[in-house]
């Protein structure tokens, strides 16, 4: 093999007393596609943050392109070839599309002004060459998530780069947009660029990945070919498990119980219509029983989540709740009808990250902890007690800023927020997304052990097999309608994915 | 009430967090050697009679910056309260205060109204406000400065309990509730919430417009409080220059006390240090007999320094 372009050698890093990485050595050879695999707390963030020069390493070297190197600011990185392209897209959304592919280093015309006509131009080719189309004059913000983040890419790299890192570059995206991703990480591959592909997704690492690290508890657990990998034995790793427990378990966590759906519903929700993004759904959940809602990004998903939880205004449409139904309806009302929700962006709308442990567990419940307008400290500790123990929430106590846990906890906290409302329908938007794979594991588990002691669920999410396992009934949503409810044995992935592909062909071809 | 708090920030956690206390002490220490009579009971008290206005409106300035508002009104409606009092002073004094409070609630409403159902930029709704009140409260006294002679009002401005100013019990009063209100009551949770991340205050069923009504009233209430108190400390009730760029002081104040503008969190007690460093160094400068200009720019060094201490606190 070649020289690596990257090779990290024995690094080390601690944070106060905390040891972050362990003597970890990574190579990144030129057209090598390298998957960066770990439980959050592994190690992943620290280790692109030491190799992009975020962090200097407490022991062990770097060398880039054969010679050492040790980049003291990531401009510094940037400028010599090392392009990240991190989670949370950093563009600036009121700006054209144009003039964030060149922010800094706009092209000037003999006058020193910019040169929009030059800039569009070649904005718009430079785009094309990764298969996307877009008027490049647009606000960036108007535009798609899947797009804002191509764009990142391509900003990325026309920034002759060498090495390339992306930080869960999909965990946004819909599949139809994965897929032009991945392309674009052929493309680099084909142009002997280096790239560290960070991810919680298995289905990738073996798509489009050569190579795979996996990092656990700081530590490299184990790197080599993807080729003669199998997944079971590269999620035992990353989890450090026995691999035959797994297998018995299948791989997701969910128990076998799923009761059909009898009687009347707790929860009826119809005609949702909210123009034009849903389109008359109904939805209808049992005590005890998970409903699943599948369909792609855009579909209505997390619009029907909402509208059922009275969280956007609507045009048409009822909820009801036992049959009775709120004067207005609204998430107070939702709260106080017995549902609860636990909505997908955790950062955005789920936790008050200045708030402690326990001040977020306990902020649904401000009403029902309040006497005389004074909380009560003793129950509010007690609530807090029993749902850090169940859930088995990692703080330091309960004073800990929220915003200081990992994605997993911080998940678990909303969780217990609604729980301990002790809600007759849960809607879950997305509950397992961005999270490590053991969080995952005990909320798939926590969500089945719910619907046995009684409670309805609504569970959305975007990995099929968690709908599945997960769900005795699913909902499928396109375009905002609901295109079929398939029930029991119906429930598999192919036949989901039938029925969204058979009704986006009549949609969009 | 204190000693079940485990998560209570210890002395050296309240020393970094505002660097207001030390420079408190620096400052204290520095007047005690070098200025004349500095030590004095009457000179102490008179510090703190002096600031206690701009104490009471920069409490409510501090819950209203919680919530990643900020109430730009509050100097306009001191003016709006001085203006009211001695119009209803004919009815009794009592009920011409309540009269000046209520004004001040309605400022309140109109203010959290905007902010909360109008979606409008608190900056923007609470400088039109500004704007309003104080011509209201010009209309209202004629323009003219009107002179009070009324015991009550001479005893709340003037008057000691015990050798306590009563505006400095005032200003202890409106602290100590504030903190109550910020640490165990319901609604200064909600506060912090809605300041913190508004999305999720609402999907977790808070009252988000409430909430922001009742600070901005809070706020409103305070300041026509402290017009109140000013107006009976001088005797004369003068709407042109009651409260005149109190809000700048107060937003120092809250912002010296180590409050993010970006909300979420509140510090009443820092708050209340700020206060009474402006009003410290005002009063070295002047007992030095430098030039006014000379404090002002002392402020503004002390309030960028404010500011750049917590962008490195908000980055850890």
């Amino acid at each position: 093999m070649s020289i690596p372009a990257l090779d990290v050698r024995t690094v080390s890093k601690h944070f106060a007393g905390v040891r972050a990485l362990t003597d970890v050595s990574l190579e990144l050879f030129p057209g090598e596609v390298h998957a960066l695999v770990g439980e959050n707390g592994a190690g992943k963030s620290t280790l692109i943050k030491v190799i992009t020069g975020v962090y200097r390493p407490d022991d062990g070297e770097m060398h880039y392109l054969g010679e050492p190197a040790a980049f003291a600011h990531p401009r510094d990185a940037q400028t010599a070839g090392v392009s990240t392209i991190y989670q949370e897209i950093n563009l600036v959304p009121m700006r054209s599309v144009a003039a964030n592919l060149y922010l800094g280093r706009e092209p000037v015309n003999r006058f020193g002004l910019i040169d929009f006509r030059r800039m569009h131009r070649e904005a718009g080719e430079l785009l094309a060459g990764y298969g996307i189309t877009v008027d490049v004059r647009r606000r960036l913000g108007e535009l798609g998530l899947g797009v804002q983040q191509m764009i990142a890419v391509a900003r990325a790299l026309s920034t002759e780069a060498r090495v390339v890192i992306m930080d869960e570059p999909t965990s946004s995206l819909e599949p139809r947009e994965v897929d032009l991703l991945l392309d674009v990480v052929a493309l680099l591959r084909r142009r002997q660029i280096a790239v560290l592909y960070v991810t919680h997704k298995l289905d990738e690492v073996f798509r489009i990945c050569d190579r795979v690290t996996v990092l656990r508890d700081g530590r490299v657990a184990h790197t080599g070919p993807v080729t003669g990998t199998s997944r079971l034995r590269l999620v035992a790793t990353m989890l450090g498990r026995d691999i035959d427990q797994i297998r018995r378990h299948g791989a997701t966590t969910f128990g076998d119980h799923r009761p059909a759906a009898t009687g009347t519903p707790v929860l009826r929700a119809e005609g949702l219509t909210r123009r034009p993004l849903l389109d008359g759904v109904s939805v209808e959940v049992h005590a005890g029983e998970v409903v699943g809602l599948a369909g792609l990004l855009g579909s209505g998903r997390t619009e029907t989540a909402k509208a059922v939880f009275g969280a956007d205004r609507l045009d048409e449409g009822a909820v009801t709740v036992d049959g009775g139904s709120a004067r207005r309806w609204n998430p107070a009302a939702a709260i106080r009808s017995g549902i609860g929700m636990v909505p997908e962006d955790r950062k955005a709308e789920g936790i008050v990250g200045d708030l402690s442990v326990r001040d977020n567990i306990v902020l649904a419940a401000l009403p029902r902890l309040t006497t005389a307008g004074f909380l009560s400290r003793r129950r509010e500790d007690a609530i807090v007690d029993t749902f850090v123990r169940r859930l088995r929430i990692k703080i330091t106590g309960p004073g800990q800023r929220v915003r200081e846990l990992s994605g997993g906890n911080q998940q678990k906290v909303l969780l217990a927020r609604m729980l301990c409302l002790h809600p007759r329908v849960l809607i879950l938007d997305e509950p397992t997304r961005g999270i490590d794979v053991g969080a995952k594991a005990e909320i798939q588990a926590l969500i089945s052990e719910l619907a046995t002691l009684g409670l309805g669920v609504l569970l959305i999410s975007s990995e099929l097999e968690e709908v599945v396992e997960g769900a005795g009934r699913v909902l499928v949503l396109r375009d905002g309608a609901l295109v079929a409810v398939l029930h029991d044995d119906e429930v598999s992935e192919a036949r989901i994915m039938r029925e969204i592909a058979q009704a986006s062909e009549g949609g969009t071809a | 009430m204190t000693g079940t708090r485990t998560a209570r920030p210890d002395v050296l956690t309240v020393l970094r967090g505002g660097g207001v206390y030390p420079a408190i002490l620096l400052l204290l220490l520095f007047n005690v050697a070098f200025t004349p009579n500095f030590a004095t009971l009457t000179n102490l008290r008179l510090q703190l009679v002096q600031v206690a206005p701009v104490a009471i409106v920069a409490i409510g300035m501090a819950l209203v910056i919680g919530t990643e508002g900020i109430d730009l009104s509050v100097g306009s409606t001191m003016a709006l309260s001085a203006a009211l009092l001695p119009l209803y002073l004919g009815y009794g004094v009592w009920p011409a205060v309540v009269v000046a409070l209520l004004a001040g609630a309605a400022v309140g409403i109109v203010n959290g109204s905007l902010v909360a159902f109008g979606h409008m930029q608190p900056i923007i709704a609470t400088l039109g406000t500004l704007v309003a009140c104080r011509g209201l409260a010009l209309v209202l006294a004629d323009g003219r400065l009107a002179e009070m002679f009324d015991p009550v009002l001479g005893t709340l401005g003037n008057d000691s309990v015990l050798g306590v100013p009563i505006s400095v019990l005032l200003v202890l009063v409106v602290t100590g509730a504030a903190v109550v209100a910020v640490r165990r009551a319901a609604f200064g949770r909600r506060l912090l919430a809605v300041g913190g991340n508004r999305a999720a205050a609402t999907l977790a069923g808070l009252p988000v417009n409430r909430t922001l009504v009742t600070v901005y009233v809070v706020s409103g209430v305070l300041a026509a409080a402290a017009g109140v108190l000013s107006t009976a400390r001088q005797g004369a009730a003068d709407p042109s220059s009651a409260g005149l760029l109190i809000e700048l002081s107060a937003i120092t104040a809250v912002v010296v006390g180590g409050t993010p503008l970006s909300g979420g969190r509140i510090r009443i007690l820092g708050t209340l240090m700020g206060a009474l460093l402006m009003q410290l160094i005002i009063a070295t400068v002047i007992q030095h007999d430098l030039p006014d200009s000379t404090a002002r720019m002392l402020q503004a060094g002390i309030i960028v320094a404010a500011v750049y201490v917590q962008r490195g606190r908000s980055r850890a």
